[in-house]
């Protein structure tokens, strides 16, 4: 009974630490999910935050300027106005259309500051649910019962 | 043959039902004509998924576009090697594969136990059939792979389509480690269904004793060494293929594949002390259900898009199946528990703290926190939307402040552990046993500072990994030197032989070994560097003792891609040392470009150039370069965890004579032996099957 008692302890300062060290690590590095049209209605502390939001390209959107590049996240018809400032190359799947998911802080005047970018081409491997292929034919069930 | 494969998979669903309604009719009527047919349900059901898989195979060398799964993911010019990746590249494809490598456990372990163990083998036949039917469902009805192109023609009648060429295969995956990592893998996802079939079938049916433990031993650490492998394989993939100098970004997938192998982990552990001491009952039981139910669970996490992840399958509604299957399979193994808890009553308590016993149980809660804590961190998002509104995300110093102290106290564990003595150690036998290895220990990093190490972790890291290394060291050639004196044999050829008579405990050994190889190419990643810059020819970068001279750019074509490619001339203290390519792959057939790294890999580090891609101000190529130190390890020490635990699964085998000898008394195989003292046999005769 006592070597139990002494187990829970011992268990018990190990899960504390470590449950400190998850709070500690959780704290530095949480970033918040945002929709574009939550952002601007984002105040006081929350604009402080870091911030990861997803869209598509703008089409025709794309400028490369010295230093950054800007464009126009669109996501259900609103848009946010990007300049990517990170230090790796852009991706290639980085174009017209492609879906974009930024990371980064929003300045006073709006705009969104992202430091990492990860694109990917818009349907082209999977479709998502109940959108069918774009310039494909659409598949369908090969269910023996269908071609009889 | 377009539809045989669906025909198969359609008849292996039927027969899955009745393997699972007669094999229950079995159990209650205890009718052998009854356990036998479902027995035999069970080996059709398996069969049938060869051949649906087999005709699968056959649809994509064959080039068949009319099937809308072998158009999405392949073409006419893509090697016959990543034809095998792409049959598993994207959700129906992989799912069919997953079925198809349960249904070889099934097969094998049915027939393995065919006619022996009466009183469980039907139970265990229906769990397995239960979980096949979950797939199967899946297989036919929700994400069949046979699915034929249709177009709407006039009037909205359906006409079979069939395209000229197929969209190709993603081009990250055309890599060779991609033709091996899924099946490793996935090998080790499927292998724990076994042991949770065990475990639930020796619950439910209240098998008497450990006889369970036993059988599923073999089967758990074949599975445990596919994960292990598959994982490393995974890391590997991701670093040489992803470009951007890591291996492990805890992400979401990455976390779906390691969190069933800490379980896995921590049960190898724990079921020992079941063996020596029936302590451990219900958490073992527990241990296998979570280890299988975390298996569905990474499972759906890939498939789902409930956590966005860089290597995921793309969203589907798939999710809500393995939603159901899983509460209902949380609901079974709940239910199979309060009705026999009973059942699972330990016969001892734990004696001490300073106990094998002891080192076991901080072993198994440091592995299922490390569990709770990537889990945690992997839902972060789903949890913190849940609770508080607002989805966050945490990142890699989440992850990494937890598990790195978790890490240090289990290197920390693999040392202490083997050599403390069930029940309790004395305070002498700890010095006996711990002082040289400690010592090692220390001088090691007390050496390293005075080099100039002021990392903590890496020192602490240094420390531990020299001390569990003695200690592997010295029980080897403890053992080696009582078998050298009564054979007269030298301390090699004895330490192989003490290794042979006892496979289980010394290749365990090895395989602790193989980690610490793992924690110290870990440790590396604290002093990497990397630097990049624009680069036109001619131009040089330095980094670390290497200067990176530039010389040219060319393209090649290839039947499948076209690449540019740099040639990259290092040299090292003013001399040159060797060439490097790296190259940028572009892929006609689906639009997209992918790396190929070029990376210099010695135990010292690795050099590792990324042609980047070109800047968008200037057109120049960018050429990202790392130093990354000690990577190499990690993959030895991943090969070592492999060839410990193949060593661990071999048969016990007896010396000539010296046997019955050996096995009393001898201080080598007193503490963590499971050999039970036999009388004296012939020569190199085994152990009964089941003891494996």
């Amino acid at each position: 009974m006592k070597s139990k008692a002494k187990f829970g302890i011992g268990a018990g300062i190990i899960v504390g630490t470590l449950s400190c060290l998850a709070y500690v690590g959780a704290q530095q590095s949480k970033t918040y999910y945002h929709t574009i049209s939550e952002i601007p209605t984002l105040s006081g502390a929350s604009l402080h935050q870091r911030l990861r939001v997803a869209g598509d390209v703008k089409a025709g959107s794309i400028q490369h300027l010295s230093g950054h590049v800007d464009f126009v996240l669109m996501e259900q018809g609103k848009g946010l106005r990007v300049s990517y400032v990170g230090t790796d190359p852009l991706p290639d799947t980085f174009k017209d259309g492609a879906q974009c998911l930024v990371e980064g802080k929003v300045t006073p005047d709006g705009r969104f500051v992202a430091e990492t970018l990860q694109a990917k081409c818009a349907s082209k491997y999977e479709a998502a649910p109940g959108q069918a292929q774009p310039a494909a034919p659409a598949a369908y069930s090969a269910d023996p019962k269908s071609k009889s | 043959m377009d539809l045989f494969g669906s025909y198969a998979l359609l008849l292996a669903f039927a027969l899955a039902i009745y393997a699972i309604a007669g094999g229950i009719a079995a159990v209650l009527t205890r009718r052998p004509l009854l356990i036998k047919s479902a027995r035999n349900a069970g080996f059709a059901v398996c069969a049938l998924i060869w051949l649906a898989f087999g005709s699968l195979v056959y649809l994509f060398f064959t080039d068949n576009f009319a099937m809308a799964y072998v158009a999405e993911h392949s073409n006419r010019n893509l090697p016959n090697l990543y034809k095998f990746s792409a049959l598993w590249s994207g959700q129906q494809g992989s799912l069919l594969f997953w079925s198809f490598l349960l249904s070889i456990y099934v097969f094998s372990a049915l027939f393995a136990y065919r006619g022996k163990h009466p009183e469980l083998m039907p139970y265990v036949g229906v769990v397995l059939a239960s979980v096949q039917l979950f797939f199967l469902t899946l297989n036919n009805f929700v994400a069949s792979p046979f699915q034929v192109l249709a177009l709407p023609g006039a009037g909205g009648v359906l006409h079979l389509a069939s395209q000229a060429d197929g969209h190709g295969l993603n081009p990250l995956l055309q890599y060779p480690e991609m033709v091996i990592h899924p099946p490793v893998l996935y090998s080790g996802y499927t292998g724990f269904t076994i042991p949770f079939a065990f475990a639930m079938a020796a619950l439910i049916g209240r098998y008497p004793g450990e006889k369970w433990i036993h059988l599923t031993r073999k089967w758990t650490m074949i599975a445990w060494c596919f994960q292990s492998a598959g994982i490393l394989l995974g890391a590997h993939w991701a670093y040489a293929v992803l470009g951007w100098g890591g291996y492990w970004a805890w992400d979401p997938v990455e976390n779906a594949s390691l969190m069933p192998w800490l379980t896995g982990t921590a049960f190898l552990h724990s079921v020992m002390m079941q063996e020596k001491r029936g302590m451990m009952r219900v958490w073992n039981v527990w241990l296998v259900f979570t280890t299988f139910l975390l298996v569905i669970f990474g499972t759906f996490l890939t498939r789902s898009g409930v956590v966005s992840s860089v290597h995921a399958f793309a969203q589907s509604s798939i999710g809500t199946w393995f939603v159901g299957f899983l509460i209902v399979a949380i609901s079974a193994c709940l239910i199979a528990f309060l009705k026999n808890r009973d059942y699972l009553r330990s016969d001892n308590q734990l004696d001490s703290m300073i106990s094998r016993e002891s080192s076991f149980l901080f072993n198994n809660l440091i592995l299922l926190v490390a569990c709770v804590a990537v889990l945690s961190g992997t839902l972060f998002p789903v949890l913190s939307e849940a609770v508080r509104g607002t989805k966050i995300s945490v990142g890699p110093p989440f992850f990494n402040r937890v598990n790195i102290p978790i890490a240090m106290f289990l290197l920390f564990l693999t040392g202490v552990g083997p050599l403390l003595a069930w029940r309790k150690t004395s305070v002498e036998s700890l010095r006996r046993n711990f002082g040289w290895p400690l010592l090692a220990g220390v001088v090691a990093a007390i050496v390293a500072v005075a080099l100039g190490l002021r990392e903590f972790y890496v020192t602490l890291c240094l420390l531990l990994s020299a001390f569990v290394t003695f200690t592997v060291v010295s029980e080897f050639y403890r053992g080696a030197r009582v078998i050298s004196a009564r054979t007269g044999s030298n301390l090699f050829s004895s330490a192989a032989q003490l290794t042979m008579r006892n496979t289980r405990r010394y290749g365990g050994y090895v395989i602790h070994f193989g980690m610490v190889l793992v924690f110290i190419g870990i440790s590396g990643t604290a002093f990497n560097q990397d630097k990049q810059m624009e680069m036109s020819a001619g131009s040089a970068m330095a980094i670390g003792p290497y200067t990176l001279h530039l010389q040219n750019f060319d393209s090649d074509q290839q039947p499948n891609y076209s690449s540019e490619r740099a040639t990259i001339d290092v040299d090292k203290g003013g001399k040159s040392v060797m060439m490097l390519y790296p190259q940028r792959r572009f892929y006609p057939s689906n639009e997209e470009s992918g790396t190929m790294v070029a990376i210099s890999s010695t135990l010292k580090e690795d050099l590792y150039v990324v042609y980047a891609g070109r800047s968008p101000d200037s057109n120049l190529p960018v050429i990202h370069a790392y130093l990354n130190p000690l990577v190499k390890w990690i993959w030895l020490g991943g090969l070592v965890v492999v060839l410990g635990t193949i060593l661990a699964l071999l048969p016990n085998r007896q010396a000539v004579m010296v046997m019955s000898q050996a096995t009393e008394g001898s201080p080598a195989f007193g503490g963590g032996g499971t050999q039970p003292a036999r009388a004296p046999i012939s020569a190199r005769s085994r152990l009964p099957k089941d003891n494996l």
